[in-house]
C-alpha cells in the first residue's frame, strides 16, 4: 500500500500554528501546569490539618509576593483550562466545528478566563 | 509455525465494551469539576488572608469538607487521566512510558489520600472543638 500521497502533519519547527492549534496545545500545557499547582493546594490543606504552627509557615510562604504572583497566573491557567474544557465538551457533543465558530469559541475561552480571573482576585482583595 | 489462533493475539490488547472508559471518565470528571472549581476559587478567594482559625472553621464545616473531599478525589482522578494521555502521546520509549504512567497514577492516589485525610481530620477536629467548647 502506497502512503506517499497521504497528507503530512505540520512540521512543528517551520509551521506557524493557527490560533485554534495554539488553544489546543495550551489546553494540554495548562492541564500539566494545573497538575503541578494541585501540590500547592494539598500543601495548604495538609498544613492546616497539621496545626497552627505548620499553617503559619504555609500561610507566610503562600502569602509572599512571588507566590501570590504565581497564584494569579495559576488562577488564569485554571480558568483557561475550565473555559476551554467546556469548549471541548461542546465539541464532544458534536457542535462548533466550523472554522469561524472554533476561532470565536477559542477567543471566548480566553476572554472568559480573563474575566473570571479578575472577578476571583477582586473577591480575594476586597 | 504459528499454532495460536488470531484471538490469542488480540486478547489483552484492547477492551471490548470498555474501550471508551478512559475517555468517558475524563469527561465525567471534567463536568464535575466545573462547579467544584468555581466553588473552590470563590471560597478560597473569600477566605484569603484569614488566620488559622478562620481557615480551620471554613474547611471544617460539613458542607465545605464534603466538597473539598470531592475536589481532591475528582481533581486527582482527572489529572491522572490527563497526564496519562500526555505521556502516551510524547514518551516514545515503551518502558519509560509505562513506568511514568504508573508513577503518575500512584502519586495521584497518594496525594488525594493525604489531602482527603487532612480535610477529614480538620472536619472532626473542628467538630470536637465546638463540642468541648474550645
Amino acid at each position: 500500500m502506497s502512503t506517499d500521497s497521504r497528507p503530512l502533519s505540520p512540521h512543528l519547527q517551520v509551521y506557524r500554528l493557527p490560533f485554534t492549534a495554539l488553544t489546543s496545545i495550551s489546553h494540554r500545557i495548562s492541564g500539566v501546569l494545573l497538575s503541578a499547582g494541585s501540590l500547592v493546594l494539598v500543601y495548604w490543606v495538609v498544613a492546616a490539618a497539621a496545626g497552627e504552627q505548620a499553617y503559619r509557615t504555609a500561610a507566610a510562604i503562600l502569602g509572599s509576593l512571588p507566590v501570590q504572583l504565581l497564584m494569579f497566573a495559576w488562577t488564569f491557567v485554571l480558568f483557561y483550562h475550565l473555559c476551554n474544557g467546556i469548549r471541548h465538551l461542546v465539541w464532544d457533543a458534536g457542535y462548533g466545528f466550523e472554522l469561524e465558530t472554533a476561532k470565536r469559541s477559542g477567543q471566548m475561552a480566553i476572554g472568559g478566563a480573563a474575566v473570571l480571573t479578575l472577578i476571583a482576585w477582586l473577591i480575594a482583595i476586597f | 509455525m504459528e499454532f495460536r489462533t488470531p484471538i490469542k493475539q488480540a486478547r489483552g490488547l484492547g477492551a471490548s465494551h470498555h474501550g471508551a472508559a478512559h475517555w468517558w471518565v475524563q469527561r465525567l470528571t471534567a463536568i464535575g469539576m466545573v462547579p467544584l472549581m468555581l466553588w473552590l476559587v470563590t471560597g478560597i478567594a473569600a477566605n484569603a488572608g484569614g488566620g488559622y482559625l478562620d481557615t480551620i472553621s471554613w474547611l471544617g464545616s460539613p458542607f465545605n469538607a464534603v466538597l473539598m473531599v470531592l475536589v481532591f478525589g475528582v481533581l486527582f482522578y482527572h489529572a491522572a487521566l490527563g497526564l496519562q494521555v500526555v505521556l502516551e502521546d510524547y514518551v516514545s520509549h515503551k518502558g519509560v512510558r509505562l513506568a511514568l504512567v504508573i508513577a503518575v497514577r500512584f502519586l495521584a492516589i497518594a496525594l488525594a489520600t493525604a489531602a482527603i485525610l487532612a480535610v477529614v481530620r480538620i472536619a472532626f477536629f473542628a467538630d470536637l472543638r465546638t463540642a468541648f467548647g474550645g
